[in-house]
């Protein structure tokens, strides 16, 4: 399992190296996302609310889900499709293997996106610094999340409408943890609660993923 | 099989080990179901039948598959990897030696195209490509989906001349094909499909 | 026999829900600070009771039977959707009567409370579900995916819940919802209400009842269809 998911994220890793859709499509939209964020707020908030966490986590959600999408339609070409279930891939294994690649991508998106909101919305450096724990479990949480969403959505019509009808109520919670989680990092206030919710998810994911990832894969 | 239209209806054989069998028929005949059937690709919903001794209704098709060599109609792998990476992710996975990569490709004739991502490869390349990945894998039965459509002269006499060196050592490889194969290949069993069942044997 | 339960129960659902009414409307009096509009309190709960409890909750079991290796079949499937579906009727419901309720005593349509917003958060799943059967043709995988998804959204709501909650007692107290006060709910308020959910309780399993002998019946047709496909495709062939 540990080896097809080592396998497998080196893989996803590697295409994206080389495609490069990450860098040239996704981060700018990324940043753009931001400064859309601070136009929304208006020229009197845009670089001093308190809503900053809030809209940081709401780019970081869109990111995230367009990262889901893109990660699941490496293997959505019939012909790779059948290609690869040839290979007979422990699916528990190519479950974990997705995740670890999403996760990576979406923390180089996260940190890039920390430091725009730093620029753009004028959080606090040493804030950023501090949220960085929390910021980057709550990505692991989506980037498992998102997986398995993502498998349920392959092949059938519209999935690329359907996964976020799909994925979004789940992405709530994270969310809201998030974003407390980050307001506590830059105001201070109360964080184990914050750590309970997605590290909870967590494990919930990853146990969810592993004992069914097959089930879903299997055509 | 997808919505409620069976694409075979009817379709008895068996295969002994180390001999060619040829699917033929016109196109929607069914082969390419049959073929995806044989190698676990596809879920069996009635009748039964048994490849490499595993049970095609409730035995392990994931073992299976690991054991079947496929050569699809697309030959489609990861765009993005270049002709290496992409049998160096195949022969990882199923836990092959990854030195026979090099001599595969110099065997199906892409060993200058070893760096060169997949993408780029013309149509009778990637054809060539998915022969490459079987050899890597060396399974115990292969599938080919009209292996020699698309091919120009020489890549169909490589393909002829890797079956005859495939049954030589006791693969049993299954082929569809619009009509007659070239002479240099006998098969040891013709089926004849149309609408999904068999209609001539010989 | 299934036929003359489902006949028994439906019978049984009409009369609870006709003394349900009676009772609640007539027999028993307005509330001192709510006046009438307490005789909510017998529909209101209930409904909920049975869209987040009885129908959410035979969903997942159904679907979690269905994960199970050795007590898979279509069967638990169709249960399951049907469940589901039942419980997208009454989550809507408890949305609408809650929103009427919360209006006049809360001043508000909306509040941003944890049962509230982990209702609709549900309600969201279910459409959700919903539209990933729409999205799949093949049975056996539709089961498989709508099985997942809706374990999945087990998993979801309890963490769905703390979070708002949390979210709300971080931000601010939860002002709006101490307005309402307690209730003092006794006599005949009481029975009337638990009657309500015995009630509504029935009618759920006479929905499901009813629901999944016409879901069986659609797969039975469609069984049949198959077979006269099968036909079709063979004449199709020349030989």
């Amino acid at each position: 399992m540990i080896r097809t998911a080592w396998l497998v994220a080196r893989k996803d890793l590697r295409i994206e190296f080389r495609s490069r859709v990450l860098l040239w499509q996704v981060t700018p939209f990324a940043l753009l996302s931001l400064v859309l964020a601070g136009l929304a707020l208006g020229p009197d908030k845009a670089g001093s609310s308190s809503s900053a966490p809030g809209l940081f986590y709401l780019v970081v959600l869109f990111v995230a889900l367009s990262v889901v999408q893109r990660s699941r339609s490496l293997e959505s070409a019939p012909g790779t499709r059948a290609s690869v279930a040839t290979l007979g891939l422990d699916p528990a294994g190519v479950f974990l293997g997705k995740s670890l690649a999403l996760t990576l991508e979406l923390w180089g998106l996260g940190l890039i996106l920390l430091i725009g909101s730093v620029l753009f919305l004028h959080i606090a450096l040493i804030g950023a610094v501090k949220a960085l724990p929390s910021v980057a479990v709550t990505l692991g949480v989506m980037s498992t999340a998102g997986t398995i969403y993502g498998a349920l959505t392959t092949g059938g019509e519209g999935p690329v409408t359907l996964l976020p009808l799909l994925t979004l109520p789940a992405f709530a919670p994270l969310l809201v943890a998030g974003e407390r989680s980050l307001s506590a990092a830059l105001y201070g206030g109360a964080l184990w609660e914050w750590w309970v919710i997605v590290v909870v998810a967590l494990v919930a994911y990853v146990a969810v993923g592993v004992a069914v990832y097959g089930v879903l894969e299997e055509s | 099989m997808s919505g409620s239209f069976p694409l075979l209806a009817g379709l008895t054989f068996c295969a002994q080990p180390g001999t060619l069998v040829v699917l033929r028929g016109g196109n929607g005949a069914g082969k390419t179901s049959a073929l995806r059937l044989l190698g676990g690709l596809e879920r069996l919903n009635g009748g039964s039948g048994r490849v490499l001794d595993i049970d095609l209704s409730s035995g392990d098709r994931r073992g299976l598959r690991r054991r079947v060599g496929w050569m699809g109609h697309e030959g489609s792998f990861y765009e993005d990897l270049t002709v290496r990476e992409n049998l160096e992710f195949a022969a990882r996975s199923l836990g092959r030696p990854v030195e026979d990569i090099d001599p595969a490709l110099e065997r199906v004739g892409l060993g200058h195209r070893r760096s060169t991502p997949t993408r780029q490869l013309s149509a009778g390349q990637r054809r060539r490509l998915a022969l490459g990945w079987i050899l890597v894998r060396r399974p115990e039965l292969w599938l080919l989906d009209e292996p020699h459509a698309a091919l120009d002269r020489s890549a169909r006499d490589l393909v002829d001349q890797l079956v005859l060196d495939a049954l030589s050592v006791g693969v049993t490889v299954v082929v569809s094909a619009h009509d007659q194969l070239d002479a240099r290949l006998a098969p040891d069993q013709v089926l004849v499909l149309s609408g999904g069942r068999v209609v001539e044997e010989s | 026999m299934m036929r003359r339960s489902s006949r028994w129960l439906g019978w049984t659902t009409a009369v609870l829900l006709a003394v349900t009414v009676v009772m609640g409307l007539w027999i028993t009096p307005p509330d001192q600070v709510q006046g009438n509009l307490v005789r909510l309190l017998y529909i209101h709960p209930a409904i909920a009771w049975v869209a987040l409890y009885v129908s959410f909750g035979t969903a997942v079991v159904a679907a979690g039977l269905y994960l199970w290796p050795r007590t898979r079949s279509l069967e638990m499937d169709r249960v399951s959707y049907c469940a589901m579906e039942i419980s997208v009727v009454f989550i809507a419901l408890t949305l609408v009567t809650g929103s009427i309720w919360g209006r006049p005593t809360w001043g508000v349509w909306w509040a941003w409370d944890a049962r509230l917003t982990s209702t609709a958060i549900l309600g969201v799943f279910e459409v959700a579900y919903l539209a990933l059967r729409r999205a799949n043709d093949d049975v056996e995988v539709r089961a498989r995916r709508s099985a997942v998804f809706t374990l999945l959204t087990a998993i979801n709501v309890p963490i769905i819940h703390f979070s708002v909650i949390w979210w709300k007692t971080l931000h601010q107290g939860a002002s709006v919802l101490t307005a309402t006060g307690s209730l003092n709910v006794h006599g005949t308020m009481l029975t009337t209400m638990l009657l309500s959910f015995v009630g509504f309780t029935t009618l759920f399993f006479w929905f499901l009842f009813r629901r999944v002998a016409l879901e069986s019946r659609r797969d039975a047709r469609r069984t049949g269809e198959l077979d006269s496909a099968l036909e079709m495709r063979r004449r199709e062939g020349v030989g």
